[in-house]
């Protein structure tokens, strides 16, 4: 007879000392471990409404502007430092991590309507109502020292918009036309126009660095070519477009923020149709900026929120509002990619995480295997209906939940009448058209 | 320690099982030579350095002198499931040669029996999503392919696991079963030979007995309402009670410190010091209790006819069924997917989920009334015995037929599964245990891998966890038997740990509490939670199609591009057109033709000796 029973050494279970960590032996037999996905399931839930409960994405309002935020501006160089432009000429320089305002300027009379910073961080631009585009210097005056611009530039209209080049001493402004401008010089190296309209906004494509796209208020979207004297192709929308903001991983897709509460993101070999249009906003959306990681982007919105779209979805993922803060105008995307700014009607810049519920400050190894744990079951189980109801669950003010009510009704009424017309028309001789489409209302070149 | 293999004393070795295996490992395509380090020096001194596929005589030969791992394999009686052979193994074919000439002789990463990666792996192949998009199928790609790696990660960390499995083997011809516990006890070391014991209570009647999870502590209630528990390893005493009152069943609740007593009137909880807790009245006339540890359910069987789910953790009554099958007092769980199996007097055995209020399934077992059941701890195999003095085992995996059966002299009373699989029955004051022929393999009846004779009738049964330890409470007390190889030799430390601390346990609780299951999940797929809701996907497709009014995935009909040169005639374009339309028409034909014999098939009629004159009512 040959006989062996199960006999295990405590020893080899059983820690030595108090001073020593629990022994744990593991084993990974799927016997052992039964109701694996049941206990995900659960583990995902649990993790899904930890989420909703640390949502807490506010992080500091940056008061100080007499007047409603205009525009703002990254330092290439510096996360903490970010510039603001106001509606009374005042420019300020803000320090995130003292949130506290470091440098005040009066820069132009009325509205600072646009200010960019040099690649280099040592110098910025703003353009104003004034007529003039001036150049600045990050450091502010030495002692006894006045406030002065390094140069400034007297136009003969008004500039509404600025950005400069991502590698050379080049900027470019619009107004009646897009100028492009050396910075030595005092005169524009080459003007572009394509009809006679306002231009609002210009901006550099980060990657072809050549490339400009600007919208106008003749409701088209113009890209030029910086080596061309004339523009290169335009796209022309239902309604005005407020913005447009170039993909920093993609060079040729941007995305366009519409009056017609919608933002479009295109790519600009076929602008005849959208590659996406997303759609939640209840009122104009006015910027947009892309997250560095070029997944994502910001929208800020005449309705009183800013909201955080995934570049491939047609809806937002995340909703900003508090009750204070009025119609935004401006938002960025900080360079880390981990906070929102957003400048607003009522004179605040406010700071807010770019993902609600993460935790800041430095994490442990445990914290952060438990976070890369929990996030890849909400993944796992993001579908299932009663994970999916909690995760998008969010509270809204009652202007915009009653205002997405209104507009929902709308869309299905038109929904309706449109298969009513496709039901009792000839066949063949109504086609419907897609979200995308419907929208595009020619493209020239 | 033996090291020469024995020819396997009772069954021929499962020819089906092994050709089953064979067959998978070719489908996934690693059937692939291997090469020993040694075989690649000896060609090498051979032949130089032709890196050719060594023989198969080599090989055989060669075999003998791996040294470690045969002594693994033989050692252990249930191991041997695994083919004696050469193991297939992953691994890089080529070895590296570095400059010097010398090579590594364990080149790429370490090998894994395929049978072991074949354990881990989660995804089901076979089954085909019905219309999926390729960025879909994309995704499940890598979904999948991520898995095969996981799995072979988890494989690759059995080799960490400390702990061998007990066996037990008799010389030349030898009869297992005739082997007395005494002969076991006198052979194996001391710490073994003192989990063998009998605690002698004659005067309290009958009794029940339940393990705690972790295989730690013991409780055991008496019919005459003697009841206590006991830390069996170090035979510390915690509570020992009288609750002047019938006892029908004894359980654990998720830890140690409570127990479940089915009481001639009411249900009562405990604590571990015997302080009544909780006396639940909506629990009443109990005869059978089961615990749904990741559900925290306490599953009550009354002699009133209802199965009744309780919440421990909140105190609710989460369910109570009606089995509408008259006294309840078989009942078992499945430690796979938490269903419930209650035997009737009927022969059947239905399946109950607290979700439902029909049984999810019925089984006609036995003729005459259903005695006992027993599921393994896979949920593969169901053990039932009826008045018909037979021993069934039945497949839980969809069909629910039966696989083998036995006619007992006595019939059984009690049955019960290990870790392992072994099946152990009491019968009378025998208990007899059933083998197989490897972990959580069907054990089979046909001579038992070991008996004991009892002081008195065997009135429960349960193999503790973790331990080679088959309890069976009689009417002369708690017989603490030893069963080699009964139990998993592995735990693992974050779900059951028998050498857990205080701390330990009290973190494991409120982990536990955190991932409790609603029970609203218990069903017979415990995986269906994982896999695509087909159903609800084309429904939610359809009422889509209805509420646009159009489908808005449907594909566009063929619109032939311009050519250039002329060769964009409207007689050429229409001639495109009708191509492409004459191609899809085929295809559907195909399609349907294919399909066709499928229906066929399903129609035949079942072919008889004789034509009865009701075939033609049959369609």
């Amino acid at each position: 007879m040959k006989v062996k029973m199960l006999s295990r050494n405590p020893d080899n279970y059983v820690r030595e000392t108090k001073l020593d960590l629990q022994r744990v032996p593991r084993n990974y037999d799927p016997t052992l471990h039964p109701f694996e996905v049941p206990r995900e399931y659960v583990r995902a839930l649990n993790a899904t409404k930890l989420e909703r409960v640390f949502a807490k994405p506010f992080l500091a309002s940056l008061d100080g502007h007499r007047d409603g935020v205009n525009c703002l501006a990254k330092h290439p160089k510096s996360l903490a430092t970010v510039l603001s432009g106001a509606c009374d000429g005042e420019v300020r320089i803000w320090n995130l991590t003292k949130r506290k305002c470091i440098r005040t300027i009066q820069a132009h009379e009325g509205f600072v309507r646009g200010i960019c910073t040099r690649f280099c961080g040592t110098s910025f631009f703003t353009v104003g109502d004034d007529k003039t585009v001036k150049q600045w210097k990050m450091d502010g005056p030495g002692y006894g020292e006045e406030e002065e611009p390094l140069h400034t530039i007297l136009g003969k209209t008004v500039y509404t918009g600025i950005d400069h080049h991502w590698k050379e001493a080049v900027f470019a402004t619009c107004g009646q036309q897009v100028d492009i401008w050396d910075e030595q010089r005092t005169s524009p190296i080459c003007s572009m126009t394509w009809g006679f309209d306002s231009i609002s906004s210009v901006k550099f494509n980060p990657i072809e660095t050549f490339l400009l796209g600007s919208c106008a208020s003749d409701r088209n979207i113009v890209l030029y070519d910086m080596r061309q004297a004339t523009p290169l192709k335009k796209v022309i929308l239902d309604m005005r477009t407020n913005t447009i903001c170039w993909n920093p991983m993609e060079a040729f897709i941007f995305t366009a923020a519409n009056e017609d509460y919608n933002l479009y993101t295109f790519d600009m070999r076929a602008l005849d149709t959208p590659v996406m249009v997303h759609m939640d906003h209840v009122s104009a959306v006015l910027d947009v900026d892309y997250s560095p990681t070029g997944k994502e982007f910001v929208s800020a919105s005449f309705d009183k929120s800013i909201r955080i779209f995934p570049v491939d979805k047609s809806r937002s993922r995340e909703v900003y509002h508090t009750k204070r803060m009025q119609h935004v105008i401006c938002v960025k995307w900080t360079s880390d990619s981990k906070y929102i700014m957003c400048g607003s009607d009522e004179m605040n810049i406010r700071l807010w995480k770019a993902n609600a519920s993460e935790k800041l400050g430095v994490l442990t190894s445990r914290e952060k295997a438990a976070k890369d744990y929990n996030q890849k079951l909400k993944e796992k189980f993001q579908h299932h209906p009663h994970i999916k109801r909690i995760a998008r669950h969010r509270h809204l003010p009652k202007s915009i939940y009653s205002q997405i009510q209104e507009q929902r009704i709308m869309r299905e009424a038109r929904r309706r009448k449109e298969v009513n017309r496709l039901k009792h028309s000839k066949p063949g001789s109504v086609s419907i058209v897609s979200e995308k489409k419907k929208h595009i209302v020619a493209v020239v070149k | 320690m033996e090291t020469v293999p024995k020819p396997s004393r009772d069954v021929p070795p499962k020819k089906n099982r092994l050709q089953a295996k064979k067959k998978v490992e070719t489908s996934l395509g690693w059937k692939r030579k291997t090469r020993r380090y040694w075989e690649e020096e000896t060609s090498l001194t051979a032949a130089g350095a032709s890196p050719g596929p060594p023989s198969n005589k080599k090989n055989r030969e060669l075999r003998h002198q791996r040294p470690k791992n045969t002594n693994i394999q033989k050692k252990s009686r249930f191991s041997r499931a695994q083919p004696p052979k050469k193991p297939r193994e992953l691994r890089n074919p080529e070895p590296q040669r570095s400059l010097s000439g010398a090579q590594d002789p364990f080149p790429g990463p370490a090998p894994i029996p395929v049978e072991v990666a074949q354990k881990f792996c989660r995804i089901d192949k076979s089954k085909k999503l019905p219309h999926s998009k390729s960025k879909t199928r994309s995704r499940l790609e890598v979904a999948e392919a991520e898995e095969q790696e996981i799995s072979i990660k988890a494989a690759r960390s059995e080799l960490l696991l400390a702990e061998e499995p007990g066996f037990l083997e008799g010389e030349d011809g030898e009869d297992t079963a005739k082997i007395r516990q005494v002969d076991i006890v006198e052979a194996v070391d001391i710490a073994s030979a003192a989990k063998h014991f009998d605690l002698n209570l004659r005067q309290f009647g009958p009794y029940r007995l339940n393990y705690s999870r972790t295989g730690r502590h013991l409780a055991f209630g008496g019919r005459r309402g003697h009841v206590a528990t006991l830390d069996w390893v170090t035979k510390r005493l915690m509570c020992e009670i009288n609750v002047m009152e019938a006892v029908r069943d004894i359980r654990f609740l998720h830890s140690e410190a409570l127990f479940a007593v089915a009481q001639n009137r009411w249900l009562h909880i405990y604590d571990n010091q015997g302080i009544e807790l909780h006396c639940i009245r909506r629990c009443d006339r109990v005869t059978r209790l089961e615990f749904l540890p990741f559900h925290f359910l306490l599953a009550t069987a009354s002699e009133t006819g209802f199965l009744t789910y309780l919440d421990v953790s909140v105190g609710k009554i989460v369910a109570a069924l009606n089995a509408r099958a008259g006294r309840l007092d078989v009942m078992t769980k499945n430690p796979y997917n938490a269903v419930i199996h209650l035997g009737h007097s009927n022969g059947t055995v239905s399946l109950w989920s607290p979700a439902m209020k029909e049984p999810l399934a019925k089984i006609l077992c036995h003729r005459g009334g259903v005695r006992a059941v027993a599921v393994d701890s896979t949920g593969t195999y169901m053990a039932t015995s009826g008045l018909d003095h037979q021993l069934k085992i039945f497949d839980l995996r969809g069909t629910f037929q039966p696989l083998s059966a036995r006619t007992l002299p006595q019939g059984a009373g009690h049955l019960v599964f290990s870790q392992r699989g072994l099946l152990a029955a009491g019968m009378g004051d025998v208990v007899n245990i059933w083998a197989g022929q490897g972990k959580a393999s069907l054990p089979s009846l046909e001579q038992p891998y070991l008996t004991h004779r009892l002081s008195g009738h065997v009135h429960g049964l349960h193999f503790c966890p973790f331990e080679d330890v088959l309890g069976v409470g009689h009417t002369g007390g708690i017989t603490s038997m030893l069963v080699p190889g009964a139990a998993e030799p592995n735990f693992d430390g974050l779900e059951s740990n028998p050498y857990r601390s205080q701390k330990q346990r009290q973190e494991w609780e409120v982990k536990a509490l955190l991932e409790k299951v609603p029970a609203e999940l218990i069903c017979l797929d415990p995986r269906a939670l994982a896999e695509v809701d087909v159903i609800s996907l084309e429904q939610e497709k359809k009422e889509r199609i209805e509420r646009l009014g159009y489908d808005p995935e449907a594909k566009a009909p063929f619109q032939p591009k311009p050519k250039q040169k002329g060769r964009s005639s409207t007689a050429s374009l229409v001639k495109r057109k009708r191509k492409v339309m004459d191609e899809e028409h085929r295809d559907k034909v195909r399609q349907s033709l294919e399909q066709q014999p499928q229906k066929q098939e399903k129609k035949a009629k079942p072919t008889r000796a004789r034509p009865s004159a009701l075939d033609r009512f049959l369609r």
